[in-house]
């Protein structure tokens, strides 16, 4: 190699690891500052009273984060368990059955989706999902006073906004198995479904794991449209009906708001620490289980 | 072609048998060979692109049949033809007959996956399935209804040791089956496929991405697979097809340009294109 081209790898190979320790810093960086800022509640409130505590009454100085906790914790849940098997199948159908006209007229349908501001999700669900819950859904299920802002249409709106990117990457994932591996099943005699269902899903299962989990991390923090339709009060959920209020909503709602309250505005930093670390360890437990898959079957 | 009941015991029967049997029925001169696969008038097209062009051609039976040619010209898609692996890609048309053992496999109410089972096959990357050996070759099996774990454990080594492989993995066959080499990966799609008791061994290129003691290895399975399965065998290494075939159907532009015993077409070709292919002047 020439001296000139020697020094140019060595630059790409320099400044792909400035970046990388770059980003790795920052993170670090918000970890911190996030600590310093909320060293104020940790020291004057035992860890476990603020994780497993219910009163929120900043005024009397009880800030108990478990309603707060719950609610993301529900919010994300609800979310996933629509939003997953919808996604599962949907993906499955587009890369293993639908024919190329579908398959392109569905994929740019989910990019808009994806495009679309958390904004306009909160509005269709404050018009359509809302009323729907406290007319129909809850009397149903003998909620006649539910308001329809509650966790659910929380879960629901969250659940369509999760949609785009995880089927988006679950299609990324199936296209990248061979098709001679699924002609390897079907030689055998195997049909269709049993080649999807023994051979496909199960050679995408780490990718298929890894779109779940950033739906997953998305949910946790999507605040604006979930803030719209969750009700928003502090207040443990006691069914999918109620109300609720997620960490971010907490956030986003009441950062710079009665900052006159001594520890309030520690006690926001707190929750912003709690979501942060909430999704890091849910993101390395994630990636753990995803490299276990592969070493299993891959 | 139709005089034939389609049945696949028929190949059970004692060859004798067969050879009276089939003198009388055939349409294409196979220079005294039976045909195991017979094909009729087939035209394959994607949308307006003809990959096939009115291809009649006779497979003899328990011989080895090399498809050669140059790369385009169609091996691939007539070697999926025969077990309608073609019908699945996107915007395919499909015209004529195949003929399994008398039956035409496109036929209305032909049920697919009994046509596949009847043919295992060799991709030209080895395919291990995302699993363990032993599930590897139990996959079939267990598709096919078999469930007792000794029958299948018993199943599993017979067919291991058939495609030579037992010897080498005995020990790890809970281990996944994308840790063997690359060799050992072919030969064990090749249990696999005989696992499930085809009568047609179907390989496309299957020693391309092989180092040539592996190659070896595949092409001596093959010879002596013959003795029980008629094989087909796509390459385009043209020293494969004069070391191993019986038969060769060389290829051109979707057609067949000239077929026959291996040694004939090879010696003495009777077509100019086939003659300037076999000595290199193409490819
Ligand atoms: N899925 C497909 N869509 C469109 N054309 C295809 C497809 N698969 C193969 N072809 C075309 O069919 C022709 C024959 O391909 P193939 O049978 O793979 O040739 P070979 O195996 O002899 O190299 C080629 O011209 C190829 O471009
Ligand atoms: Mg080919």
């Amino acid at each position: 190699m020439s001296t000139g081209r020697i020094l140019k790898d060595r630059i790409a190979g320099k400044s792909v690891w400035l970046v990388t320790l770059f980003s790795g810093l920052i993170l670090f960086l918000i970890i911190v500052g996030l600590y310093l800022k909320s060293a104020p509640i940790l020291h004057s409130h035992s860890l476990s009273d603020l994780l497993f505590e219910s009163k929120w009454k900043p005024g009397k100085n009880q800030f108990g984060f478990l309603p707060y906790i719950l609610s993301t914790v529900y919010v994300t849940f609800i979310s996933l368990v629509i939003a997953v098997p919808l996604c599962v199948l949907c993906a499955i159908y587009m890369s293993e059955y639908a024919n190329k006209k579908v398959k392109g007229f569905v994929t740019s349908l989910v990019d808009i989706l994806a495009g679309i501001p958390s904004v306009i999700f909160g509005i269709w669900g404050i018009i359509l999902i809302v009323p729907f819950i406290s007319n129909k859904l809850a009397p149903a299920f003998g909620h006649e006073d539910s308001t329809g802002y509650s966790i659910l249409a929380g879960g629901l709106v969250l659940a369509v906004m999760v949609f785009p990117i995880v089927i988006h990457i679950m299609l990324e994932v199936l296209r990248t198995v061979p098709v001679e591996l699924r002609e390897a099943s079907l030689s055998l005699g195997a049909n269709k479904w049993e080649t999807i269902k023994k051979v496909v899903l199960r050679k995408a299962a780490p990718g298929i794991s890894a779109a779940i989990v950033l739906g997953f991390s998305r949910a946790f923090g999507e605040t604006l449209a979930v803030l719209m339709v969750v009700g928003n009060t502090a207040l443990i959920p006691k069914s999918l009906f109620d109300s609720g209020y997620p960490l971010p909503a907490l956030i986003a709602n009441n950062y710079g708001e009665m900052m006159s309250i001594p520890l309030y505005d520690s006690a926001l930093m707190f929750a912003a620490l709690l979501l942060l670390t909430v999704i890091l360890v849910f993101n390395v437990i994630a990636r753990m289980v995803i490299m276990r898959l592969e070493k299993q079957m891959i | 072609m139709k005089t034939s009941t389609s049945t696949s015991f028929k190949n059970n029967f004692p060859l004798s048998l067969q050879e009276t049997e089939v003198a009388e029925e055939k349409v294409i001169p196979l220079g005294g060979l039976k045909p195991h696969i017979s094909v009729r008038n087939l035209n394959i097209s994607y949308g307006s692109q003809r990959i096939l062009k009115n291809v009649s051609i006779d497979i003899p039976n328990k011989k080895i049949t090399a498809i050669i040619g140059p790369s385009g010209c169609g091996k691939t898609t007539l070697l999926k033809t025969f077990n309608r692996l073609i019908e699945s890609a996107d915007g395919i048309n499909i015209d004529g007959e195949v003929l399994v053992d008398g039956e035409n496999i496109y036929g209305n109410d032909v049920e697919v996956t009994h046509i596949r089972k009847k043919m295992g096959l060799l991709s030209q990357r080895p395919m291990p399935l995302p699993m363990s050996i032993f599930d590897n070759i139990a996959y079939g099996m267990r598709i096919h209804g078999i469930r007792k774990k000794a029958l299948l454990q018993e199943k599993v080594e017979h067919y291991l040791r058939q495609a030579s492989l037992w010897e080498e993995v005995k020990d790890r066959l809970h281990h996944p089956a994308t840790k063997l080499s690359i060799g050992q990966q072919q030969r064990l799609c090749l249990a696999r496929g005989l696992a499930v008791e085809p009568e047609i061994i179907l390989g496309d290129e299957p020693t391309s991405a092989l180092d040539p003691i592996s190659s070896q290895r595949i092409e001596e399975k093959f010879v002596e697979l013959k003795k029980d399965y008629t094989v087909i065998m796509v390459t385009h290494i043209l020293r494969q097809a004069r070391r191993i075939a019986d038969y060769i159907i060389f290829m051109w532009l979707g057609e067949i340009v000239e077929h026959g015993p291996a040694q004939e077409l090879l010696e003495n070709p009777k077509e100019e294109m086939t003659r300037e292919y076999v000595k290199g002047v193409i490819s």
